[in-house]
């Protein structure tokens, strides 16, 4: 599936957030989007995401080059990591689960899914444990198995190791390089963290003061 | 104090022997205020949800309103359930007065705003960060209802707890709608009422050694869920 993302425009109480971005983007690549903090890149994965409407622009979504709706369909097809992942007040287990109840999946379909991501994970050990007594570093490596075990073809994550240590990062980040070498994942990810960028060694566009720099 | 230590001595041994009269008192009590919550429930609960959820004109005024009606004089509303349900009232022909579903249609009214209230709020509360994930992870409009309401459960509880508390001390609506019949519409409160001014201590001593100890059992629940809910405020995101 491919993302094409044209003049886009974003304002909030009269503060242009995003200023006539456009780009596309291909289908398994990597992206990281890099600038400084309240360049706009939130926003911009934000409306890429479908969660906000832009102001001006269009975005659309391609499958063999034929434009596709953008219904719960699509959207089901696409997710985003959020800075802060709003895990729910459940187990480990039920919030990996979440994303494949909601698409109405069997019970021992879901069971199936949640264990292998959860060891993606690395959070096995953790399944039956609240997800709010989580450390930080564990809560942003279940918002990215939420987020993978609906099996999305575009993934966008926003700062995912912003408020995590080191270590945390390094799982993270060979996370994000696995799902993409294995299952072609499209990776969109904001960071302001170069050396990351570098790791991650995909496409880099840099964002400056709501546009992006050429 | 012996006419009080005599009084404890005979109610405990009332309780003890699991006296009959005591035995039907107290399970109307339950019976009136358990169903009076549940309807409450039903209805406070959706309530809340749609106001805590929706924005729409005047909503301010409806929560401000429901506050009001939170602490609602429970003989006013056994006044106003009275003039609905009287002979000359306009349900007056149903001929519910001086019967228990009389009792639970006043003690509903003193549940429900108890329960959208707290509910509400409950709801108001949840992290919006809860609505976006959920909605990042595909979910509908309706199921990213259902998370939220899941997501405030506990304060929910709560509020439904705290209903269930007001409902089984109250006794000025009841006493007014339901008559305190024996055997028909007597329940705990007003029947603790009505021995204290016969001067028969031991009976009312009894029953409100059992109210304490529901209160107790009711509180500690509301303690229990409370302590459970709490993580949420040390959620890290």
């Amino acid at each position: 599936m491919k993302l094409s993302a044209l003049n886009l425009w974003k304002a909030y109480n009269g503060n242009t957030a995003v200023k006539n971005c456009s780009y596309s983007f291909e289908p398994g690549k990597i992206y990281t989007l890099m600038g400084p903090n309240g360049c706009g890149k939130s926003t911009f994965l934000r409306l890429c995401a479908l969660l906000e409407e832009p102001d001006a622009g269009e975005i659309n979504y391609f499958s063999n080059n034929n434009a596709l709706k953008k219904d719960v369909e699509l959207r089901r097809k696409i997710t985003l990591v959020l800075p802060k992942v709003g895990a729910f007040n459940a187990t480990v287990f039920k919030n990996a689960a979440y994303g494949l109840k909601i698409r109405g999946l069997r019970k021992k379909d879901i069971e199936e899914k949640v264990e292998k991501i959860l060891e993606f994970v690395g959070l096995t050990d953790k399944k039956r444990h609240n997800a709010l007594t989580l450390s930080s570093g564990e809560t942003q490596r279940l918002g990215i198995a939420r987020a993978l075990v609906i099996e999305p073809e575009i993934i966008f994550l926003d700062e995912p190791t912003a408020s995590i240590d080191e270590k945390n990062t390094g799982i993270v980040e060979e996370i994000i390089l696995k799902i993409n070498k294995q299952k072609g994942t499209t990776i969109i990810m904001a960071t302001h963290d170069v050396s990351q960028a570098k790791r991650l060694a995909g496409n880099i566009l840099l964002m400056r003061e709501g546009t992006f720099l050429a | 104090m012996d006419p009080i230590i005599e009084g404890f001595k005979k109610a405990f041994a009332l309780i003890l022997a699991m006296d009959r009269e005591l035995i039907g008192i107290i399970f109307l009590s339950i019976k009136v205020s358990g169903f009076a919550l549940l309807i409450g429930s039903i209805l406070g609960i959706p309530a809340g949800a749609f106001i805590g959820l929706k924005r729409f004109p005047l909503r301010s005024i409806a929560i401000s309103l429901l506050n009001t009606l939170m602490g609602l004089p429970p003989v006013v509303v056994g006044l106003f359930v009275y003039l609905l349900l009287s002979r000359s009232g306009p349900l007056g022909f149903m001929g519910l007065l001086y019967t228990p579903s009389a009792m639970v249609i006043a003690q509903t009214i003193l549940a429900l705003p108890i329960v959208a209230s707290l509910s509400n709020s409950a709801i108001v509360s949840v992290d919006p960060i809860v609505k976006q994930a959920s909605v990042t992870l595909g979910a509908t409009p309706s199921q990213v209802t259902m998370t939220i309401i899941k997501e405030a459960r506990y304060g929910i509880m709560s509020g439904v707890i705290a209903a269930l508390g007001r409902v089984m001390a109250e006794v000025g609506a009841i006493l007014i709608v339901g008559g305190n019949i024996a055997g028909y519409t007597r329940v705990m409160t007003t029947t603790i009422a009505l021995e204290t001014d016969k001067g028969n201590f031991e009976l009312a001593l009894a029953l409100g050694i059992i109210l304490l100890f529901i209160s107790l059992a009711i509180n500690l629940l509301l303690h229990l869920i409370q302590k459970k809910g709490i993580v949420q405020a040390g959620r890290w995101g």
